[in-house]
């Protein structure tokens, strides 16, 4: 077998060919394997790995854009962007961390509990990525870091931009901004394309209703990343654009003034141009302050809000729910009046109570009003005249009257804290109680008590379109120039005294909607009302306005929270000696100046006692305060070109 | 030609040099020159460690082609147990002296460079089973006496570098072992057997392997399985591949590489890198480069005239190709990651001394085509 025999070898020779012959083949199939998968890789299924390697490559940091500014009537901003000043800190380009915040610390007021909370963010976070160290400093914070920025390396003083606010007084109808959260996420659709992390969103109010125009459009840093997602450098970055800025129609000054008076008051007052429906003036209080919410809620503070039992996050203008109380007598008076049930000078009896359906209903005035007819009553709130009224109205009646000005509806858009209240009526009760109308509910309805429940801002509405005459108009909050309809409208017919046209085809002209049969009746009530501010005996008078400039005409009422016992009446307890919770709110509603009237207001004062005592003063001061600034108003309404 | 040996054995080194595969050496050279770029690459466009290593060791084991290369092919023949024997050693060695890296025992330390046994091993199993097929006949080829030694000289170090652990060496060790012995003669019958043996030894196999190597095989069945653990490899080097195009990103403008999502770049993956650098036209190249030595090595096969030469030429060339093949396959997501260094291309000194020595051995077989061992 060691012979190297000639034969052995060649036949050897050719068995090693004649496989290496079958090896050589199976090379050229796998070569060609291999030649198809590049073919399959590089040239067919290219653009999807050009794609997914451009994924990898580039990473985009969104940026979030400048939020618009909300400005008040007279441009004064209320909500805007104002720089801000953060330290950041990049632990990669420190050189040793403890002596580093042991040297933050001695220039800043951190507390060890942020430092180990930082330290744990650190460790948690790639070297590269920067935690913020202060999230909003002083501008002496500011320029003392930049002093000794040369001796705290991995430091980054950043100018950013954040939603600021001069003050509280218009926390609740602005609303506020606060980071995005996922539930806003899922919810709101606009977000889905622009949610940058650590965004503020509007989340009540103005900042929340204007949201999706006011927060503009996110721009995006593209940067290659490597692997580990290390930023190496920027390709592109797009600025994103600014949100748009909005126009209200309140008025700054009013609101701060009017904030001040409700101090500490659980309270809420409402002012609105009775033509337009402009709202001048739209507080709650207590306040609460916005400013706190853009970074970040500090616990203390929102523990301390949760637990006020004057509830300042609730806006209670637009959500506070109260029955009207005897402000709803303007409304049965013109019902009645309407549905012809009474004349103005009918008259009814108050001995100080009447007993119906085996029920006593009390007059407020324990000793009664005499004879009573629609101006006294009104005047001076009789309630047993009211009882008569309601009686013979029935509450149907009452119900379209009263949702026709307003009641029971929400009054502006999408404003989600906004609630509709109640206007009660026998179908309503049927469908949402169960039960059949009793007779006395009517009564108590005829006052406004029962089940009766509106808003501040209903109760200004109704009171404006009592006072502009008795026609329909939108409360609005966004600035708009046009849908004066109901100035040009009386400014035509002053101007034209004599126009043979009829009047409904004039309404019909400027696009008005009257909610009177006869406007007379509506003159009546307002000179009821004019009476019951102006006139001896009058709930409101101690607190009138001599100066025709201010004089305004007003309604009082004070809706009750706990029913009076026999025994209370009959000891004539005193709101004021109740203990504070069940004091009943008082309510005030007026227009103003009585002449000519421009202005409706409504007055809230939780458990103020009544209405004539608590809410009428603040109303005076108001009035007079809007009614100062009437002409400024109105000389900025008239050269309107400047669009917003 | 009627005294060949006489002629052959007194070559002087003008002649050697001239009876060089000049096309071999040169493709050789130019797979040499482009990895030292393709290095240069993965250093971010500098020359680093990396770089300059690879072109050092490039060069020396460059030279030892040559010197080994001159040496008649006879010594080699004479030599091959005793450097079957001295790798073995080696492998024992690391066995007991190795040094540890990411949970394997792998290397030793030679103080000027860290050697992997199991490569030159690569070569020595192929050398022996050369000599050892060479020299018994072939109607004992298919007896069973003779099969008793080729089988265990393939087990014992298949078996050490397992354990090291290291699979994808030991599987491409024994892959040089069996295609000798198939080119040797031995029945297909033989291999059919013991393939289905094997089979069937395969759920004991799975319950040896490790927990990333049921992973790893798990991972090439569905790489997205675990796209950022064990898929995130071939996942990534398919991403940088494909999105090579047809002519590449362009010289060190590999993103995947210069991004670090490509694992591994200087070693198995150096082919990902280069194919995204230079797309489909520059991959196709190294192909062909490849498939020319291929066809150079098994043309030297053909010439000489030992069996043996014959065996080992076509031996390495196989086994070369089964190199490139099974590192292509990997990096092309067609094969699970087993861990094999392209020939020539990857950094690495021991895979790089293996290869030059097998080269070089080859291009012997060229220059003393003639000289018959025994």
């Amino acid at each position: 077998m060691l012979s190297p025999g000639s034969g052995n070898t060649v036949i050897k020779s050719k068995l090693i060919s004649r496989r290496m012959f079958l090896i050589t083949a199976a090379k050229a199939v796998v070569m060609v394997g291999l030649v198809g998968r590049l073919i399959s890789l590089q040239i067919n299924q290219a653009t999807k790995y050009k794609s997914l390697s451009d994924k990898n490559r580039f990473r985009e940091w969104k940026l979030a854009p400048e939020r618009g500014a909300i400005k008040d009537f007279f441009d004064t901003k209320i909500a805007s962007s104002e720089p801000l000043y953060q330290l950041h800190l990049v632990p990669e380009n420190a050189k040793d961390l403890d002596n580093l915040f042991v040297r933050l610390k001695a220039i800043l007021n951190i507390t060890d509990r942020k430092v180990s909370y930082l330290k744990r963010v650190i460790k948690k976070q790639k070297p590269w990525e920067p935690v913020i160290v202060s999230e909003n400093l002083d501008w002496s914070d500011f320029s003392r870091i930049n002093l000794f920025l040369h001796e705290l390396e991995g430091v980054e003083p950043i100018v950013s931009v954040a939603r600021t606010y001069p003050d509280n007084s218009s926390a609740h109808i602005l609303g506020y901004v606060s980071q995005i959260s996922a539930k806003d996420l899922q919810t709101k659709e606009y977000l889905k394309e622009l949610a940058v992390p650590g965004m503020a969103i509007g989340k009540t109010g103005l900042e929340r209703k204007l949201d999706q125009q006011i927060i503009g459009k996110v721009g995006y840093q593209r940067y290659e990343v490597n692997a580990f997602g290390k930023r190496i450098r920027e390709i592109k970055i797009d600025e994103g654009q600014a949100g748009k800025s909005f126009k209200t129609t309140l008025d700054y000054e009013v609101q701060k003034y009017t904030n001040e008076l409700l101090k500490d008051k659980a309270a809420a007052v409402c002012v609105m141009d009775v033509y337009n429906g402009d709202i001048v003036s739209l507080v709650s209080s207590p306040t609460f302050e916005p400013n706190e919410f853009v970074h970040g809620l500090d616990k203390a503070y929102w523990n301390s809000l949760i637990k006020n039992d004057k509830k300042p996050l609730a806006n209670k203008a637009l959500s506070g729910l109260y029955p009207p109380g005897s402000t709803i007598k303007t409304l049965v008076a013109l019902s009645a009046l309407e549905n012809k049930i009474i004349r103005p000078l009918d008259t009814f009896r108050c001995k100080g109570k009447i007993e119906l359906y085996g029920e006593k209903f009390h007059c407020w005035e324990k000793e009664g009003h005499g004879i009573v007819n629609l101006r006294k009553g009104i005047q001076r709130s009789c309630d047993v005249y009211f009882y008569e009224v309601a009686r013979k109205l029935g509450v149907d009646r009452l119900s379209e009257t009263a949702k026709r000005f307003g009641l029971g509806k929400k009054v502006l858009n999408d404003f989600i804290e906004e609630r509709s209240g109640v206007v009660p009526n026998t179908k309503w009760k049927k469908k949402y109680i169960g039960q059949n109308w009793y007779l006395g509910e009517t009564l108590h309805s005829g006052i406004g008590q029962g089940y009766f429940q509106s808003t501040p801002l209903q109760l200004c509405l109704m009171t404006a379109q009592i006072a502009n005459g008795g026609f329909e108009i939108k409360p609005r909050i966004i600035f708009d120039e046009k849908n004066d309809n109901l100035r040009k409208y009386l400014k035509h017919k002053n101007e034209n005294p004599n126009e043979p046209l009829p009047t409904d085809l004039l309404v019909s002209n400027f696009y008005l909607k009257p909610l009177f049969k006869n406007q007379e009746h509506i003159n009546l009530i307002k000179d009821a009302m004019f009476s019951s501010s102006n006139e001896p005996g009058g709930t409101s008078y101690r607190h009138r306005l001599e100066n025709p400039k201010f004089t305004f005409a007003g309604k009082t009422g004070s809706s009750q929270i706990k029913r009076f016992t026999e025994a209370q009446r009959e000891a004539e307890v005193k709101q004021e000696s109740l203990p504070y919770k069940d004091r009943d709110h008082a309510l005030f509603v007026a227009f103003a100046p009585y002449k000519n009237p421009q202005y409706a207001i409504s007055v809230l004062v939780e458990h103020g006692g009544s209405g004539g005592k608590a809410a009428a003063p603040i109303a005076k001061k108001v009035i007079q305060k809007v009614l100062e600034r009437h002409e400024l108003r109105r000389s900025v309404n008239n050269q309107i070109g400047e669009s917003v | 030609m009627l005294q060949p040996r006489s002629i052959q054995s007194s070559l002087g080194i003008r002649d050697k040099i001239l009876s060089l595969d000049f096309i071999l050496v040169i493709s050789i050279l130019l797979l040499g020159i482009i990895s030292m770029f393709a290095m240069y690459s993965t250093d971010g466009g500098e020359f680093k460690y990396h770089t300059n290593s690879h072109i050092l060791r490039f060069f020396v084991f460059f030279g030892m082609f040559f010197v080994v290369s001159f040496i008649s092919i006879r010594f080699w023949h004479e030599t091959s147990y005793l450097i079957y024997v001295g790798v073995f050693i080696l492998l024992l060695g690391v066995k007991y002296f190795g040094l540890t890296s990411s949970g394997s025992k792998r290397w030793l330390d030679l103080y000027f460079m860290n050697l992997q046994p199991s490569e030159l091993m690569k070569i020595g199993l192929i050398l022996f089973l050369a000599k050892y097929y060479h020299r018994i006949s072939i109607e004992g080829i298919n007896s069973f006496r003779y099969l008793i030694l080729p089988i265990t000289v393939l087990i014992a170090p298949v078996i050490l570098v397992a354990t090291q652990p290291d699979l994808g060496t030991s599987i491409l060790i024994a892959a040089g072992g069996i295609v000798v012995a198939w080119l040797a003669g031995v029945r297909a019958k033989f291999f059919t057997l013991s393939g289905l043996a094997m089979l069937a030894l395969l759920p004991i196999a799975i319950s040896f392997l490790k927990p990333y190597q049921k992973s790893r095989i798990l991972t090439f069945l569905n790489p997205e399985r675990d796209p950022l653990g064990a898929g995130y490899q071939i996942i990534q080097s398919k991403i940088a591949i494909g999105s090579g195009g047809l002519f590449g990103k362009g010289f060190l403008n590999g993103s995947q590489s210069y991004l670090d999502y490509l694992p591994e770049k200087h070693t198995d993956f150096i082919f990902t890198l280069f194919s995204e650098e230079f797309g489909f036209f520059g991959s196709l190249f190294i192909l062909l480069l490849y498939a020319l030595i291929l066809s150079r090595i098994i043309r030297i096969g053909h010439m000489t005239r030992s069996n043996f030469g014959k065996l080992y030429c076509y031996s390495f060339a196989t086994a070369f190709f089964i190199y490139v093949a099974v590192n292509m396959m990997m990096v092309l997501g067609l094969l699970p990651i087993v861990g094999s260094p392209l020939p020539i291309m990857s950094y690495g000194g021991s895979s790089m001394m293996a290869i030059m020595f097998g080269l070089g051995i080859v291009m012997s077989c060229k220059i003393y085509k003639d000289v018959p061992v025994n």
